[in-house]
């Protein structure tokens, strides 16, 4: 799968890695009445090219952060800047991959893909730019299959190739692995590794799986309410550099040790 | 047809894709062709099934009527019908009749379609128009369908245009509702997953909106040509020289019930026939934009 990211023919319009700064990031959901905090204080930086992976419990704002960046939501306070420049709406710079595929149905593959594309390619540039991501993560034959002919891990495949055809800046996954099953999963973040070596854009990957966080990530962002008594609404509890070059072997005591402290920071204890 | 007549429909192109991109040992050109003289083969044999109960049905009203059991002026035998309808092509009226009533179902479903379509994707996709309009509609829509002949008849008089009015305000509603319902459920990840992309306004409608809801704009443009052919025997019950509900109307004045009978039966063959034609269109459809 590697073989085709050769740097060349369509890759020479690729922007840059861009960096991403959550600037005192706040958000609350619901009628004012019964408002519900569900962010406050965000503040992260996330260097170019870096993996920054999301952890938190369920409803903790994971999501919403994702959705800041990608200009799909509009935070209370605080803003997104992407390489500098706030995010204020839908932002071309961003490409989104869901925790579900969300094809189209009606579509093929390969026009699902090419709804990723920015608006200024051309015709042609746009068809071989879709192909060459079709081949890279390995449906190159299945181009012309429509969305329910294939499995979800294909599908999920096809919807990280139709973010990939943005030339995203920034990289947004919301999950994106959560849904499948485990040979599925590991296949696929091996592939999300392989992406990123050949093309270093930057990542940001909201997971409830520390393991994943662990094997993909340069850094942590444990979101949380801190202690457990502060304010309502999640904030960084942690940011955490996890150690060793990619690929890590998943049974270093490094890791485990790390996997320990971020699994109880989660209230999951004696594991 | 039935929702399970449409899964099935749609499961088959799949099956063939797979045989031919897997390369499959059943792939080759004579196993498809099999395949496809297997289908038409069933196909032709659900046909013949549903024709038994009609053929049932023509059998009892033949010893019924043979026998005795009914009085002519009660229920003509078939004979007798057939031999109205053989009457009436030679005097040239049955074609008049059909072709005139064909004539003004079709504008009529054509137009209510339209406005329905445009009615339904206005108050579907915009909340303003929604809050504004649904309400009205709604109240109008509760109207039936014989209360609007008066006030046609003295607005429109009576001519082809009140009778295809009529039917329009038929067919709109049908396709009006289940357009608006379509849009207001079409699946809200695909929306924001295409509004992410950076589609919006009309590109986001083509690419998403329209094509989530044409499966179900197909079931509303059948349930529509249903009720044009509905509201077109109301239209020529009331008011009319010509047509299949004049007929029916002229021949109960007359006392002809073979010529009542010969007209319920091209109301339904005439009816079955068209709404079959949609449903080929239907299952094209489904198989396209599902």
């Amino acid at each position: 799968m590697t073989a085709v990211l050769a740097p060349g023919s369509t890759q020479s319009h690729r922007k840059q890695a861009l960096g991403v700064r959550f600037a005192g990031l706040g958000r609350s959901f619901g009628p004012s009445a019964n408002r519900r905090t569900v962010l406050r204080d965000v503040t992260v930086d996330v260097e170019p090219g870096e993996i920054l992976a999301i952890l938190g419990t369920s409803g903790c704002g994971k999501s919403t952060l994702l959705r800041a960046a990608a200009g799909l939501d509009i935070p209370d306070s605080g803003q997104v800047l992407i390489d500098g420049t706030p995010v204020t709406g839908i932002d071309e710079r961003c490409a989104v991959a869901f925790q579900e595929p969300r094809l189209l149905p009606w579509h093929t593959l390969q026009a699902n893909v090419a709804i990723g594309l920015p608006k200024s390619s051309s015709a042609s540039a746009g068809k071989a730019k879709v192909l060459e991501l079709l081949k890279l993560v390995g449906l190159d034959t299945f181009a012309k299959h429509r969305p329910r002919e294939v499995s979800g891990g294909m599908a999920q495949r096809t919807s990280l190739a139709r973010a990939l055809a943005r030339n995203p800046g920034v990289l947004l996954l919301d999950e994106p692995f959560g849904a499948l099953d485990a040979l599925t999963r590991i296949r696929m973040q091996d592939l999300l590794l392989d992406i990123h070596r050949a093309q270093p854009t930057t990542v940001l990957l909201v997971t409830h799986d520390v393991d994943e966080a662990l094997q993909l990530a340069d850094r942590v962002l444990v979101l949380g309410r801190g202690d457990g008594n502060g304010p309502e609404g999640s904030t960084v509890a942690e940011l955490v550099t996890v150690p060793g070059d990619r690929p890590r072997d998943r049974n270093s005591a490094d890791l485990g040790a790390l996997r320990s402290t971020l699994l109880s920071m989660l209230g999951v204890t004696g594991h | 047809m039935s929702a399970d007549y449409l899964t099935g429909g749609s499961a088959v192109p799949i099956t063939r894709d797979g045989f031919s991109a897997a390369g499959s040992p059943l792939g080759g050109p004579e196993a498809q062709n099999d395949a496809g003289r297997g289908r038409a083969v069933r196909r032709t044999g659900v046909i013949l099934l549903g024709l038994i109960v009609p053929a049932l049905i023509l059998l009892a009203w033949h010893l019924s009527t043979a026998s005795g059991f009914f009085r002519p002026s009660q229920l003509p035998s078939p004979a007798s019908v057939l031999a109205a309808a053989v009457d009436l092509i030679e005097r040239g009226q049955l074609a008049t009749h059909i072709l005139i009533s064909t004539q003004r179902v079709v504008l009529g479903f054509v137009i209510g379609s339209l406005l329905g379509v445009v009615a339904g994707a206005l108050l579907g996709l915009s909340r303003l128009a929604d809050v504004l309009l649904t309400p009205t509609v709604g109240a109008l829509r509760a109207v039936p369908s014989l209360a609007w002949v008066p006030l046609l008849v003295l607005w429109i008089g009576i001519n082809e245009d009140s009778k295809v009015t009529l039917i329009s305000i038929g067919a709109f509603f049908p396709v009006f509702t289940t357009l608006y319902l379509g849009l207001r459920h079409v699946d809200r990840n695909l929306v924001e997953a295409a509004r992410a992309f950076g589609l919006n306004g009309i590109r986001l409608l083509t690419t998403v909106q329209l094509p989530a809801v044409v499966p179900a704009l197909f079931s509303g443009l059948r349930l529509a040509l249903a009720q044009s052919w509905l509201f077109l025997v109301a239209a020529e019950l009331i008011a009319s020289s010509m047509g299949l509900g004049f007929l029916l109307t002229d021949s109960q004045q007359t006392g002809r019930v073979d010529r009542i009978i010969l007209a319920i039966i091209l109301l339904a063959v005439i009816g079955k026939t068209t709404d079959a034609l949609l449903g080929v269109a239907e299952r094209w459809a489904v198989r396209r934009w599902a």
